[in-house]
């Protein structure tokens, strides 16, 4: 098991490393100079040579790109150009507002989806499966932004049941969490019916019902069982679906998290916290997918000798 | 599925889609080609079918909007009637600056529309190379694409379109090579999986002991092997792309005010929430209503055309 993670580790290197690289050209692809976004626009040539040198842009790319690793991995990421503060500190703020957005979104979704998905499998084709694969169907096909904007519009300035905007109390997650989670669990439904649908076709299945089982038995036991390790994969996968949605719903609902600095630090052109929100995000990800590798190894063992 | 098939064509038939008009097969055909085998499989789901039409008549009208809106949709202000309710001058009301909210939904259709279709082809027409290039050769061609695909994928959801708009600056063309860029890993690695379980078969094997070069394989026998699922992505893709494209607009880095993009009137419509809800109806229900016909569209041609096919 732990030869399965260390290869595991090692394989994501690569990856690491041009993403690493890809988030450091990111500066040198800017449209214009570096240095003078970075001195501001009324900055005359004195100064931005000063910033040029100061920022280290005055060197040779690999030079820079030293720089820039050895400045990461120490958790460096320069200062942010709109508030001067270190780009760790600003990004560090904003970090656990969208962790729980999205933890809170995950297991909703997960939970939901994957009820509604077994509900349909096992009502193949009745009316519980075609009410839930209809939900599930406009689900993904609902933009998260307009629903954000439908749910604020109807349970907190209508009905006034719950807050608007912010993330202060568990209620404030409520909304941002729905939105977020909708589409993820429209997806995680889809594909645990189809998955479950095949496992039920089964033969295992059948000696199970053939040697007397009751239908809970089959479905719970043996069904799920083996159903969930497509879906755990899936899982995966949608996390880094909901770390990408979480950009669009924390513009909708105002929420104080690394969206919204994202989407703030792309207006203000402030290259330094972009480069950092990148990086975390796919860093992310990256490692959700490595966590999910592993669990989908202690699910299923032949994976680990391949 | 692998097929050399001759498209027939009787020109009776009355639902033609862009997908498969150019190979309707007639129901009394006594040689089940894989094209008759796959329409009537598909004709049979009436919702898929319907989603068709609809995808159908919403081309229709974002080709011929500029022609049929009752009035412009930038630069026309009916100032008596601010955030007017729907009624019948205006169909679906008036925004608050006294545009009318209809011509605006029927000229986003174009720009929806074409982000979706421009951004999936592109995607598609890069990925399914790659894809190819990778599966058939494998070795190093195949582990500096894949390499490429796990880097693009590494970057989650909307995140990708974000950097790469944050590079070339916002704006509809921009949106759509982000968005295209976004698509090209799913195509490439679809494909190549194909590719993979497709050159090992006989007939590939035949082929290349008659001396048939690379290029003739790849483009004569493979490659309509992995149409089948290409089509279906194509559709499936659309959707998210437009929803893509029209969160971009959302957040404010694609098509700009007055522009009618969908997401950039939800964007709009967002400040006046409270007064005038309608304003960012239409815009929802028109994204969702497309989404939903291309994703019921996809869903259907799935269906008819490999059952296996896995969704991701």
């Amino acid at each position: 098991m732990l030869q399965y993670i260390v290869k595991r580790l090692f394989g994501l290197l690569p990856t690491l490393l041009i993403v690493g690289v890809l988030v450091f050209m990111f500066v040198h692809l800017l449209p214009g100079d570096p240095a003078r976004l970075a001195a501001g626009p009324d900055a005359t040539p004195e100064t931005v040579a000063l910033v040029r040198q100061d920022l280290g842009l005055d060197r040779s790319l690999p030079e820079q790109f030293v720089r820039f690793g050895s400045g990461v991995l120490r958790g460096d990421f320069g200062r942010s150009l709109r508030t001067k503060r270190p780009v760790s500190t600003e990004v560090g703020e904003r970090f656990m507002p969208t962790f729980w957005l999205t933890l809170a979104a995950m297991t909703w979704s997960v939970v939901f989806g994957m009820l509604i998905g077994i509900v349909s499998a096992v009502w193949r084709n009745r009316w519980p499966d075609r009410l839930g694969m209809t939900l599930a169907v406009s689900g993904i096909s609902f933009p998260a932004f307009a629903l954000g904007m439908v749910l604020m519009q109807v349970f907190a300035v209508q009905l006034g049941w719950l807050p608007t905007i912010g993330a202060a109390t568990w209620k404030h997650y409520i909304l941002p969490s729905l939105t977020l989670g909708a589409a993820v669990a429209a997806i995680m439904a889809r594909f645990t019916r189809s998955s479950f649908v095949d496992i039920l076709q089964e033969d295992y299945i059948r000696t199970a019902r053939a040697k007397g089982l009751s239908e809970n038995v089959v479905v719970i036991k043996h069904g799920l069982r083996n159903a969930l390790i497509p879906v755990v994969t899936m899982m995966g996968l949608q996390f880094g679906f909901l770390l990408g949605g979480s950009i669009v719903v924390e513009v909708v609902f105002n929420w104080p998290g690394m969206g919204r600095l994202l989407v703030d630090a792309v207006d203000m052109r402030d290259y330094p916290v972009i480069q950092a929100e990148v990086l975390l995000f796919s860093l992310e990800f990256i490692l959700i997918n490595l966590i999910v590798d592993v669990l989908y190894a202690v699910i299923n063992p032949t994976i680990r000798y391949r | 599925m692998e097929s050399e098939a001759v498209p027939e064509s009787t020109g009776a038939d009355p639902l033609p889609m862009p997908a498969i008009d150019a190979f309707v097969a007639h129901d009394a055909a006594s040689v089940r080609t894989p094209w008759s085998e796959f329409w009537r499989k598909f004709r049979k789901q009436h919702v898929a079918v319907g989603a068709g039409i609809f995808v159908l008549l919403l081309v229709v009208v974002a080709l011929i909007a500029p022609w049929i809106v009752p009035y412009d949709a930038e630069n026309f202000f009916d100032y008596d009637s601010l955030n007017q309710l729907p009624s019948l001058a205006h169909w679906f009301g008036v925004d608050p600056l006294g545009r009318d909210i209809f011509s605006r939904i029927l000229m986003g259709a174009r720009i929806s529309l074409m982000a979706g279709f421009v951004s999936v082809a592109v995607g598609a027409l890069i990925g399914t190379a790659l894809g190819l290039v990778a599966g058939y050769y494998e070795g190093w061609w195949d582990r500096v694409i894949m390499r490429l695909c796990d880097v693009l994928f590494a970057f989650p959801g909307i995140l990708l379109a974000i950097g790469i708009v944050a590079i070339l600056g916002g704006g509809m063309a921009n949106v759509i090579i982000a968005v295209s860029i976004f698509s090209i890993p799913t195509f490439a690695r679809l494909v190549r999986g194909n590719t993979l379980s497709l050159k090992h078969l006989t007939f590939i094997e035949a082929a290349r002991s008659i001396g048939a070069s690379d290029w003739t394989i790849v483009i004569r026998h493979i490659f309509p092997g992995t149409i089948a699922a290409v089509v279906v992505y194509f559709s499936l893709r659309i959707g998210t792309s437009i929803i893509t494209a029209a969160s971009l607009s959302f957040i404010g880095m694609g098509a700009q005010p007055p522009t009618p993009e969908w997401g950039a009137m939800l964007n709009e419509a967002r400040a006046d929430m409270m007064t005038s809800p309608h304003v960012a109806i239409f815009p929802s229900l028109a994204i969702f209503l497309t989404v939903l016909a291309f994703n019921l569209l996809g869903d259907g041609l799935r269906d008819a055309l490999d059952p296996k096919i896995d969704q991701k």
